[in-house]
């Protein structure tokens, strides 16, 4: 055998390594960029009211669950009744993000569907959307005492979501 | 019912696949006729269960039965039937489906048209085939199966990504596996070769039609997806170095390497040690192709679903099948004939050199693919290479590649010299200066003017070379004709490629070069400037209309005060889908097209407006439709009708045989 023809085995071993290493990183982390980074500055109103400006300022000072939701989205209907409940038992302040909807229809939704937010940010053309990078509804982030993201959860927030991994971390932030 | 009968059917194909892997190649071995005959069945068995699941599912979708997941996800009730048809494979499940389908249509063609093949070598080849069927059938049942049942049963279906739904990429999947998969034939037959210890010009003869048959697809489906990205994702360019654009022509680029290859393998019975390679590679290329996509390893636009396990499934899968091919030929080549030996100028010197740039080529644009894979590993950042990397490595092996494209077809077998050329490249010296100092003054470009000279110049020397078989210019004109009627399919194949190369690097050049763009936000009344052309917004309207809302703008385009077109560009959202897809307003025209997108905006600060001028893009793909359409043509070329019976006319005809 020579040294010629086992070369392309050697340089394709090499290759299967690297793409073997590849499969090892999970694309969506890309998305962990935002964790441990404070929390976009915006400035938007109120759904219930278009002259009350919500910024950054009216979010921080203590642990928030903040959920990406619109009255378009089905899988919201679906997670609604989890934030419901939450808002009922469990001690920590959730805000809304009303995300590419128009007032009338999210407001029907919210009343539809009860309203388990402590404030709802209205953001009809995504320029908070945007800053969080948000790629669809239902998004949840938890943001600390000094306004740092510190997760990010993509998609419904289940009871097993809530118990295994949210719940934890917001016990966590409590002791820091 | 009809999610069992599918069901079923890939099982029972998963099984006649293990059958198709061991009992041909067992019968090879110890020359049982009567195993080896059970390949030929098998393969056609195995296409009639894969037939019948696909069918299945496409029933499936066509019927909205949402009781199954999958056209539950990716079906709606209310679509265009030509969508219920695409949605089958516009997912990862029914893709893999349509692949495989492909592979066995392959399969099933080798009895078909093998029949003079030697049987130990189309039984290998076949078990070959076979063992890729085994991995995908296993992939497909274990990992994404498209036959899942869904209880409650919705009321409707979630439609298809907005995305997918245009002609244009209901047929890009197909056409593309076509090419993809169609080299699985290559890697079969090699794999079958090196065993054997044959590989000759009996065996070259008879696979280069399907080689060329599954570049053409390649060829086509590439071009394809070129003109979708273009119209569709409102980039605005028709090729953006995009990972999963790469991917797919990797395995062109071998695929092209591979198809001289095994033309001077069939002719001249040398390069059996690169057409082996190339073969093997060409399908390992596709199977990485395949393996980024669904692996979602790289990230990418086109990453529409992604799943790590898939991709350790289908990187085993590779691993085991170019790896094993690879270790065969490390074992093996040492069989393989060498082959008359030939000067360095000569046909075979110039294809080596051609098949040398393709590779050089195919590591560059492998390497700036990777490279953010590669990074990653050592630091961990994760990066992406951008379109200036392809443009300073890709385009000068390209340009001296299509240097070479002018002149190697005029050189003759064995042995030539440059010498012998002079006049050739006397009139070409001066058909480029001509063409170069026209453009410079036209275009003010000096490079853009080089480029198009080179084009003009690869232009000629095939003309040259075409002429010649025709002895154009030594004999009456009415002789020229009548042996232009008597032309072989591949030297029709020659001429349409190469011609159709130079088309699309006119095309190339002139986007390169001339291609302006601009972009604002604008308010209603306000425009921008792009070239010598003024975009003007006029009218934004928004509303509702069949399953999305629509945010749509009117682009006035003029020239020196006079409006040429009003171009109509829409942002699309799918509440479904929560998706937002954007439609470009787009003049088409053969010297330029006229493009214009529209993006977030809103009443008090305006929308954003991206303006596009773009010469001579029709070209590109005009080029690329000609070299598909080559390969067809070469397709029909009677010396390769997919039989061996005949190595005889190859020198019965001289003035054919170049």
């Amino acid at each position: 055998m020579k040294m010629k023809t086992i070369l392309p085995l050697v340089l394709f071993a090499v290759l299967v390594g690297f793409l073997a290493f590849g499969l090892t990183r999970n694309p969506a982390t890309i998305d962990s960029v935002l964790i441990d980074t404070p929390f976009p500055e915006f400035e938007l109103t109120d759904l219930y009211d278009p002259d009350q400006v919500v910024t950054k300022a009216d979010l921080t000072g203590e642990i928030v669950l903040v959920n990406v939701f619109g009255s378009w989205c089905v899988a919201c209907v679906q997670e609604h009744p989890k934030l419901v409940e939450l808002s009922n038992t469990a001690n920590i302040k959730i805000v809304g993000v009303d995300w590419r909807d128009t007032r009338e229809n999210g407001m029907a939704w919210l009343k539809k569907y009860g309203d388990p937010y402590h404030r709802v940010v209205f953001d009809a053309d995504s320029l908070l959307a945007i800053d969080l990078g948000i790629t669809g509804a239902p998004e949840s982030y938890l943001v600390d005492k000094q306004g740092d993201i510190r997760y990010k959860h993509v998609g419904i927030i289940t009871d097993q979501v809530w118990d295994d991994i949210l719940a934890p971390i917001v016990v966590q932030l409590r002791t820091e | 019912m009809l999610a069992e009968i599918g069901q079923i059917s890939l099982i029972v194909a998963l099984l006649i696949a293990v059958l198709q892997s061991v009992m041909p190649m067992l019968g090879a071995q110890k020359n049982d006729p009567r195993l080896m005959a059970i390949g030929d069945r098998a393969a056609t068995a195995q296409f009639l269960c894969v037939a019948t699941a696909f069918a299945c599912l496409t029933a499936v979708f066509v019927g909205s039965d949402f009781s199954v997941k999958l056209a539950a996800q990716h079906s709606h009730s209310q679509k265009p039937l030509l969508y219920k048809f695409s949605g089958v494979w516009g997912n990862h499940e029914g893709s893999m489906l349509l692949w495989v389908l492909i592979l066995s249509v392959y399969g099933a063609l080798v009895p078909m048209f093998g029949k003079n093949l030697p049987t130990t070598l189309k039984a290998r080849a076949l078990s070959v085939q076979g063992m890729i069927s085994v991995g995908f059938l296993a992939f497909i049942l274990f990992t994404s199966n498209p036959f899942l049942r869904l209880n409650p049963v919705p009321l409707d279906g979630q439609g298809l990504n907005p995305i997918l739904q245009d002609p244009g990429l209901a047929f890009h999947p197909p056409l593309l596996y076509l090419g993809y998969v169609g080299f699985s034939m290559a890697f079969s037959f090699s794999v079958a070769a090196l065993i054997e210890g044959r590989v000759d010009a009996v065996w070259a003869r008879w696979l280069r039609p399907w080689v060329l048959l599954a570049w053409s697809f390649l060829t086509a489906g590439i071009t394809l997806g070129s003109v979708w990205a273009y119209y569709e994702l409102g980039w605005g360019g028709w090729w953006m170095w995009d990972p999963v654009e790469n991917v797919s022509f990797l395995p062109w680029l071998v695929g092209t390497a591979l198809l001289h290859s095994i033309l001077v393998l069939g002719k001249r019975h040398s390069m059996a040690n690169w057409t082996v390679l190339l073969g093997i590679t060409a399908f390992s290329l596709s199977l990485i192709g395949t393996f980024v996509v669904r692996s979602g390893v790289l990230t990418s636009v086109h990453s529409f679903a992604v799943d790590p396990a898939r991709g350790v499934f289908i990187l085993i899968l590779l691993a085991l099948a170019t790896g094993g091919a690879l270790t065969l030929y490390a074992v093996r080549s040492h069989t393989l004939r060498t082959g008359p030996s030939f000067g360095l100028v000569s046909k075979e010197g110039g294809l080596v050199l051609n098949n040398i740039l393709l590779i050089v080529a195919t590591t560059t644009v492998f390497l700036g693919t990777f490279y953010p894979l590669l990074v990653e590993a050592f630091s961990d950042s994760k990066i992406s290479v951008g379109a200036p990397y392809f443009d300073q490595t890709f385009a000068p092996i390209m340009l001296l590649l299509i240097g070479f494209m002018g002149i190697g077809p005029l050189l003759s077998w064995r042995t030539d010299s440059i010498i012998a050329h002079k006049k050739h490249f006397v009139f070409a010296c001066v058909l480029m200066v001509i063409i170069t100092s026209l453009t410079f003054f036209f275009g003010k470009s000096i490079l853009g003017a080089l480029s198009i000279a080179l084009a003009a110049y690869l232009a000629f020397g095939t003309l040259v070379a075409f002429g010649r078989k025709l002895k154009f210019g030594q004999v009456s004109l009415a002789q020229s004709m009548k042996l232009l009627r008597h032309q072989s399919g591949s030297a029709f194949g020659f001429f349409f490629a190469h011609m159709g190369m130079a088309i699309a690097m006119v095309g190339i050049t002139a986007m390169s070069v001339w291609g302006a763009e601009n972009a604002g936000v604008l308010k209603i009344g306000e425009s921008l400037k792009v070239a010598s052309y003024e975009y003007k917004l006029e009218t934004i309207d928004a509303g509702r209309r069949d399953n999305f809302e629509y945010l749509q703008a009117g682009v006035a385009v003029s020239k020196d005060g006079e409006l040429l077109s009003t171009l109509t560009t829409e942002r699309r959202f799918y509440p479904i889908r929560n998706m937002v897809t954007s439609e470009a307003g787009i003049r088409v025209r053969q010297s330029a097209n006229l493009y214009v997108g529209i993006g977030e905006g809103n009443q008090n600060d305006g929308w954003i407006i991206r303006a596009y001028y773009h010469p001579y893009v029709c070209w590109i793909w005009i080029g690329a439709l000609f070299m598909a359409f080559a390969g067809f043509i070469s397709l029909a070329d009677s010396r390769l009708r997919f039989t061996v019976r005949e190595p005889a006319p190859a020198t019965a005809i001289p003035s054919a045989a170049e």
